[in-house]
This record gives C-alpha cells, structure tokens and sequence, in this order.
C-alpha cells in the first residue's frame, strides 16, 4: 500500500487575504464539432463548466479520470487547441484576461508545459539542441547548470531520446519547463510509468518548484500523490469542475469533503476500503441538463436533475452541489 | 565510424546476395514465360531477314537457336553465355543485346532522372504545402489534383501534352530525342533539353500525385505528435516547426520512397517513350515485344530488374545511414 509522507507544509505563504490568482478560470468549456453519420454534426463537449484557481506558491492537483478532459485543459491554457476545437468562459492570467494574443506571447515564457513522456520528444533530434529551444540565443549555459543540479551527465545533450532513461527523460523534460523561467507550470500527468521511487523524486521536484514560488496545476490521477504533494485539489467529473478543496480535506477524509463524487472517490481507494460506486461517468457527447453526477448519487433531487448547481463556497473550499454539507 | 562502416558494408553484401537471388528468379522466369510464349524465334528471325531462305539455312538458323534441346539446356546455355557478358544479338536491330541496351539505357537516364527529380522535388514541396493547410481550400484542391494526376495514364496524358504543346502551341518538338535529319554529335544540350521536357514532364506527372500525396500524409502525422503539441507549447512558429521537427521527420520516408520508385519510373518509360518516339530503353521493350525480338527482350527483362532491385538497395541503404536510432545502434 502506498503510504506518503510529506515532508513538511509548504512555507509559501499561499493565498493571503487580497491576493491575486495566478490564474483563475471560469466556466470554460471545450467542444469539438465531428461529422457523424452522413451531413448530420455532433458537438463533443469534453469540459464545460471547469472552475479553478491558481496561487503562486501552490500545486493544484486536477484530479478526474480518464475521458474527463485533463489533457485538453492544459491546450486550451496555453492556446494551442486543434483548429476544430472552440473554447468558451473565461481566463483570468494575473487578474487580466488571457486572449489568444496573450496566450501567444506568454506560452513558453511565463506558462510552461511539462509534458508527460519522452514521446514529446523530437526522436530524429538530439537532446540538448531541444532543450535549448527555438529563440537565438540558444541558452546553453543556462540550461547546463541546469542540468548540473539535476545530476544530468554532459553527454546527454549529445544523445537521441530514445537513448535516455525513464528518469533522464523525466529531468530533460523539466529541465525546458526550468529552462523557460515560467512562473505557471502545468505538469500534465508527469507519473504514470514511473516506480513510486521515481514518481516521490518527481514530485519533490516539484514541489521544490512551487516553494520558490512557481504555480503548478498538476494534471493526475494518481490521487495519493496529489493528495501528498499538493495544496489544493479540484476534481472534475465528466469535464465539469465539481469541488476545490485544500489538499489536507482528503487527507483527513469523507467528513472534510464536500462533494458525493469526491467522497466516493476517496472511499474507492484501496486504504479507504475499496467501494466502487454503481454506474459510469457520461460520455463526452451527451447532453445533460443537470448536475452530471445525480445518476450515481444518493442525495439526488428534482432539482439536481433539472439544472447544473452553482459553484458556492463552502467551508473553506467551493462546490458544485446543492446537497454539500 | 569504423563500426558503422562494417555494419553498412554487411548490410550491402546482404542487400547485393539478394539482389542477385533475385537476379536469377527474373531470369528463370523471364525465361520460362517466353519458351512457354507461342513466339517462334526461328521464324522471327527470318521474317526479320526479309528475304527467302533455303531449307539448308533454315536448319542452320535452328541449329543456332537450339530449338531441338530441351527448355533446360537451352537455359543453361543461355545462362552461360550471359555470365560471360554475352547478351546475344537482336534479332530486330541486328546488334549485340548489350551494346542496345547501353546506349538506349543511356538516353533514358537523362530522361528519367529529370521526371525523378521533377517530381521528387515538386511532389515533396506540394505535400508540406499541404500538410501545412490541412483542411483548407488549398489542401482539398491540390489534394483532388494528385488523385487526378495519378489516376490518369501517362499515354494518354502524353497525348494531351503533345496535342497542347506540339501541336496546337508549338512550343516543343513532337518527338525524338533531337531535330529530325541532324547526327547525333551535332545535337546542342539545349536542344537535348528541348526535346526531353515534354517526355520527363508526362512521366513526373505519373508519379508527383504519389510522391505528394505520401508527403503530406507523412508530415501530417508528424504535425499530429505528441513533440509538434509540445513545439507550440514552447511558442514555436508554423514554419520554425516545419524546418526543424517537420523535414526532419519526413525526409527519410520521402527519399525512400523516392529511390523505391523506380519501377514505376520504368515502367511509365515504356509508354512515354512510345508516345514520343523517344529511342529510349522503355521504346526498346515496346519494339522488343510487338516484333518478338526474345534476345533484347530478356536483356532488358534482367536489365529492368537490376536498375529497380539498385533502386531499392540505394533506399535500404540510406535508411541506415540517416535514421539516428540505426545509426547510433551501430556504435
């Protein structure tokens, strides 16, 4: 059983009264248009509603299973969504608002991706040469001492990816997020794959990162992780924001929490018993008025199915649910 | 670099045993299929005399032909001869086999590196060009060209071209490989060019659609990975893209899809060649087979499969060269 302990709360004096978020998103929703069966259009709407804040100093740990929208959330933060995709709400970068031409100009300078493996790697390109980037002059200096700290050998930059360790990979990769000096990072699912030795050296990393005063929105489902490492979590179910809760609510357990989805999934850990709830998530095509999890949960009501409740504060946190105590 | 060397060196004997298994596969059964062909050579040959022959001659000429022995011995003699250099002679052109085919093999060259070339290079930049717009009016367009193009037959495009840009516009020749009535010491190498656009051009059309349309299907997946998502990311332009994850990545499959298609390089000759009377190998084959001229016919058979299995050989051989995660295996 993995059992985490942190090493110490983070001394980052994160979201003091009249602070700013680094970031906050409101209502945002992604939707792509496919061609069905003959002429007739579909829209996929794979996240709509997603809420969220970011505070320098703090890990966001985004937490939601697979086909619930994570990967696509870090696109459409920095801008880069396929041509078919339309993206709706609102982004909030430093309280102003993030357009396309300010996504342009802070994508790779002040909002970075960390992505997850070495497939985000040119395989025909050595190392060091993409790490350094696009932009003359190359910072080769930089990016060594860089590497120095991570205890990355010289001779990696003369190497092709595929000729890299699962942990060297993971240090190149962040080494470009580094690199960029970034003051948002979005780490989009940095462990699967990696032993647990690996996955704890990583996060520390991380972590590290936000003591210093970074903002990282951690895109997981390793939820013990998250729960260890971050600061706050939002969990997303079916693409919709349903809770934000500082991280130490999960680890205390179902009577911090404020959502039935959260609660469930804190129950469905092999620690916590291992209940599985009955049903599945909706798919990303379907329509529903209401709050996307009433099918499975057991405070449904009228209400809940007739229209999607509003985010509201909550005892410190926020929650999308008309029942949440 | 020294074990990169004798690794390529034994991919190359590797590559040249099979080239040559492959060598005697054409020519059993390039063989094989005309003894089985209804075509007498005997009675070629002395139709192609155009005079009468005596019954005594006539036995000779069979004697010559050996066409009492068995299909085996008759190979078997004939294979010898060939590993000595000795092709025989056509019965057609009333020359050694081997001198033809060098000297024919000569003008097709000119003409089939410029259509290679020709379509390598345009084919290559119209598919980035369309890989970079995709989905846009520029892609649809082009894209429905190439299948045009490619479902086109070059004789008949041939005939087009002529038609436009010989007769109606006479801008080019209508055939040959130089002004009719000059010896050939005397032909210019602009006149040369003059009279190879219109053939190189209908053969390059064959297969640009091709070579166009595996380019942009190549650099779209590559505009589609993971490493291009993670370029833009890293505030990388379209182009800045292209030039340092796009050629990069395509390149490769690009020339060797390139040096593999020299068969359909062969191939569209002979029909091009016959459209423009041009006296190259492809109008060889054309005249070897409707005047059943069985020795030029298998010295090209062999001929043709050389210069195609070289095609593929060169291909194989560059991959090892270029591809990093072959080359630096080899260390």
């Amino acid at each position: 059983m993995k059992k985490i302990e942190r090493a110490e709360e983070s001394a980052f004096p994160a979201r003091r009264e009249g602070t700013v978020p680094l970031l906050e998103i409101m209502d945002l929703s992604i939707s792509f248009r496919m061609y069905g069966e003959g002429l007739a259009q579909r829209v996929l709407e794979p996240i709509s509603n997603l809420y969220l804040r970011v505070y320098p100093g703090e890990i966001l740990a985004l937490i939601g299973s697979s086909g619930s929208g994570k990967s696509l959330l870090a696109a459409g933060i920095l801008g880069i969504l396929p041509p078919n995709a339309c993206q709706k709400g609102r982004l909030l970068y430093k309280g102003k608002d993030l357009n396309p031409e300010r996504q342009a100009a802070l994508r790779g300078r002040e909002i970075a991706l960390l992505p997850q493996s070495v497939s985000y790697l040119d395989p025909l390109m050595r190392v060091g040469a993409q790490v350094d980037g696009y932009r003359k002059p190359f910072p080769r200096e930089k990016r060594r001492s860089i590497w120095k700290r991570f205890g990355l050998p010289m001779q990696t930059e003369k190497m092709y990816p595929y000729q890299l360790s699962g942990g060297m990979s993971r240090r190149v990769l962040l080494s470009t997020a580094l690199l960029s000096e970034a003051e948002l990072l979005i780490a989009d699912e940095p462990t699967p794959g990696m032993s647990l030795e690996q996955s704890l050296e990583a996060l520390r990393t991380l972590r590290q990162e936000a003591d210093k005063g970074k903002a990282i929105i951690l895109i997981t489902h390793d939820i013990d992780l998250a729960a260890s490492f971050a600061d706050w979590m939002a969990f997303l179910y079916a693409g919709v924001t349903v809770e934000l809760a500082p991280a130490r609510d999960f680890r205390e357990g179902t009577q911090a929490l404020r959502h039935p989805y959260s609660q469930a999934l804190w129950r469905a850990l092999p620690q916590n018993g291992f209940q599985p709830i009955p049903g599945f998530q909706p798919y990303a095509g379907e329509e529903i008025p209401g709050c996307r999890f009433a099918d499975r949960c057991p405070y449904q009501t009228e209400l809940c199915r007739a229209a999607l409740p509003p985010i509201r504060s909550l005892r410190g946190g926020e929650v999308r649910c008309y029942h949440g105590t | 670099m020294k074990n990169l060397l004798l690794r390529l060196s034994g991919r190359f004997f590797l590559q040249l045993l099979k080239m040559l298994a492959l060598l005697l596969a054409v020519s059993i059964i390039a063989f094989a299929l005309i003894s089985a062909s209804p075509i007498d050579p005997v009675q070629q040959y002395i139709l192609n005399l155009g005079t009468a022959v005596s019954p005594e001659q006539r036995a000779e000429i069979a004697e010559y032909w050996e066409q009492d022995t068995p299909p085996l011995t008759r190979y078997l003699s004939w294979l010898s001869h060939l590993l000595r250099g000795d092709l025989g002679e056509s019965s057609l052109y009333r020359r050694p086999v081997a001198e033809i085919i060098g000297e024919r093999f000569w003008n097709s060259i000119s003409l089939m590196l410029c259509a290679w070339l020709f379509a390598g290079l345009i084919g290559f930049s119209l598919g980035c060009l369309m890989a970079m717009n995709e989905g846009k009016w520029a892609d649809r367009f082009l894209k429905r060209l190439c299948y045009v193009l490619s479902a086109l037959p070059s004789f008949w495009l041939g005939l087009v071209l002529l038609l436009l840009f010989s007769v109606w516009l006479p801008i080019f020749p209508i055939g040959f490989s130089g002004p009719i009535g000059m010896l050939s010491e005397n032909i210019s190498f602009w006149q040369r060019l003059h009279h190879l656009f219109l053939p190189a051009l209908t053969l390059s059309l064959l297969s640009f659609g091709n070579v166009a349309l595996h380019t942009r299907e190549k650099l779209i997946d590559v505009l589609h990975s993971d490493y291009v998502l993670f370029a833009r990311a890293r505030a990388a332009g379209k182009w800045k893209i292209l030039q340092r994850h796009g050629l990069r990545n395509i390149l490769l499959p690009a020339l060797t899809l390139q040096f593999s298609s020299f068969a359909e390089l062969f191939g569209g000759s002979v029909l091009a060649e016959t459209v423009f009377s041009f006296p190259g190998l492809g109008s060889a084959v054309a005249a070897a087979g409707l005047n059943s001229d069985v020795p030029l016919l298998l010295g090209i058979s062999l001929f043709s499969a050389l210069f195609v299995s070289v095609g593929n050989m060169i291909a194989e051989l560059l991959y090892g060269l270029v591809d990093p995660r072959i080359r630096e295996a080899a260390r």
